[in-house]
């Protein structure tokens, strides 16, 4: 496309992150967080239909359901899916989930539980919730609204809330084919654990950063990927389906400052 | 048979020690009436077991928890729970710290009479390296795998909040999402309702009656309490307070925050607790969130 267009950082960020869900099939697409919510409903809207979605309750819907006040419009369901079929659906593997950890280590491993000592942490979070549960079952990708090296940590996260290639983690016996880790969506990048022993590699930079900015914010060593390039810049199409999919405009708010998707240097 | 009691009567079901259980999701149709009246109780050193919302944070500000089993705290549209926060990172609770699905997995197994649940959640994580007392089991068939043995979790008493039962023990839960209740109903020794509507008998029709997501058979009682589940949300009757869960969280940075809440909405009972809301014409009015 030779027609440029003005978008932000956020919507940079929608469009990679519904990046995530390509080539799933019939798989039911969790987006949780602002930007991935619209990047699984432009994924859906897109090039991969077959994704199943939720209205972020407990129905099913074909059509994804627009954030924020409805204004009236009620959203048409196509089946039902409460928490208790959530989880059934987790176990059975038939799930790509976007969440925003709290940390992240070299091995992919999470944390949404606590910063520092266990027994008496600097900081709680939100308690493990379904990452022990999601990260062995199903694949998932992650989000990091801010990178830089207290996400990013140069050891093991505080608290193991999600499984990773650790191979030291896994006691014998346990099936470890049934978890993967697709891609890890950032402000400053792209990243996957495609490496040599799954190592994390930058996939895609975003526009106007370099692999040594991305390097420096990040407490572990990282990979260039075979495949590095510049993040894909939003086409009109999708920046038109991202204004549908979030009307109130909640995407401006979802990065500090709402930067541009094009930094000057 | 009649189950109507009163909250107090249920809460006076309580020892110092016990484990109980709250139905609910995080800020969605938690038995909060009932939770006001354990806290004008001297009721102490409870194991709490729930998807937690403020229900946790008010008995631990309240100083009576002495072990949580959860798998989150929340308030979701306020992500951290302050007073949970505060108990947790003082280092005040003793912990089992599980998956969501674990957790519903454990109140099956305790539902089934059976010792354990087999599955692979918490494995290769710190739920297990934190909890020496989960362990593993190696399937007998020709696979071996080794899966994590998830241990019932057995509760004294279990409190929920319906939108409808009748004084038989009848339940309805109108909104969309049943959320757990039935496996806390299950897994528990004693059971006390609260609900929206008290009605003499359900008389349904067949599209009603899915609504009913356990049996009566597992309901010790029956407390009417209108707006019981207020600052919670209550689908489809009403949404959560957020005016009165932000107001809970300022308080929470002051001194004497908590003293203060106590003062303002326990400690005069429900009609007070009411009155200090809105009354119940706001309370009733409360829209649903939107997703």
């Amino acid at each position: 496309m030779s027609a440029t267009c003005e978008f932000t950082l956020a919507e940079l960020m929608i469009v990679a992150a519904s990046e995530a869900w390509r080539g799933d099939g019939e798989v039911i697409a969790s987006g949780l967080g602002v930007i991935p919510r619209l990047g699984a409903s432009l994924a859906k809207l897109t090039h991969s239909p077959q994704l199943l979605m939720t209205d972020s309750e407990a129905f099913l819907v074909e059509e994804p359901v627009p954030l924020g006040p409805r204004d009236g419009h009620q959203p048409r369901y196509s089946g039902y899916m409460s928490f208790e079929r959530v989880f059934e659906c987790v176990w059975g593997g038939r799930r790509h989930a976007m969440i925003g950890p709290t940390q992240i280590d070299r091995w992919g491993q999470t944390n949404l539980s606590c910063i520092g000592d266990y027994r008496k942490p600097k900081s709680a979070i939100l308690g493990v919730r379904g990452l022990p549960g999601n990260s062995i079952n199903h694949l998932n990708s992650f989000f990091v609204p801010n990178h830089n090296t207290r996400v990013f940590v140069q050891g093991e996260v505080d608290m193991v809330s999600g499984v990773g290639f650790k191979a030291e983690r896994w006691p014998d016996g346990v099936r470890r084919d049934l978890m993967d880790i697709r891609r890890v969506v950032t402000d400053l990048c792209t990243l996957d654990f495609d490496g040599p022993q799954r190592a994390a590699q930058v996939r895609t930079l975003h526009p106007g950063v370099s692999f040594d900015e991305v390097q420096d914010k990040t407490g572990f060593p990282l990979l260039k990927s075979p495949l590095l390039q510049e993040t894909a810049h939003p086409s009109a199409e999708q920046l038109a389906l991202i204004r549908r999919l979030d009307p109130h405009d909640y995407r401006a708010a979802a990065i500090k400052g709402n930067p541009p998707g094009i930094r000057s240097v | 048979m009649n189950k109507q009691l009163t909250a107090a009567d249920a809460v006076a079901q309580l020892r110092d020690g016990m484990t109980i259980g709250f139905g609910g999701w995080g800020p969605r149709r938690k038995p909060m009436a009932i939770v006001r009246e354990i806290l004008r109780s001297p009721v102490k050193d409870l194991t709490v077991v729930a998807y937690g919302g403020p229900e946790v944070g008010m008995l631990c500000a309240a100083g009576k928890v002495r072990k949580l089993i959860f798998g989150f705290v929340t308030l979701d549209a306020i992500p951290l729970e302050p007073y949970y926060r505060k108990a947790r990172e003082a280092g005040e609770l003793e912990l089992l710290e599980l998956d969501e699905g674990m957790f519903q997995w454990g109140l099956r197994a305790a539902g089934m009479r059976l010792p354990f649940l087999p599955t692979r959640c918490g494995l290769a994580t710190d739920v297990t390296a934190l909890n020496p007392a989960l362990k593993t089991v190696t399937s007998p068939y020709a696979d071996g795998e080794v899966l994590l043995a998830m241990p019932a979790l057995e509760l004294d008493v279990a409190f929920l909040h319906v939108n409808v039962a009748d004084r038989l023990g009848n339940c309805l839960v109108t909104g969309p999402d049943p959320y757990f209740d039935h496996l806390f109903a299950r897994a528990a020794q004693q059971c006390f309702v609260s609900c929206e509507r008290l009605e003499e008998r359900l008389e349904l029709d067949a599209g009603q009656a899915r609504c009913n997501t356990f049996e009566r058979y597992l309901v010790t009682g029956v407390v009417h309490a209108p707006l019981g589940a207020h600052p919670t949300s209550c689908p489809s009757d009403y949404g959560w307070d957020l005016q009165h869960l932000k107001a809970y969280v300022a308080g929470s940075q002051q001194e004497q925050g908590w003293q203060q809440y106590v003062g303002t909405y326990l400690a005069g009972g429900e009609q007070a607790y009411q009155d200090a809301n809105g009354g119940v014409e706001r309370m009733g009015a409360l829209p649903l969130p939107v997703f």
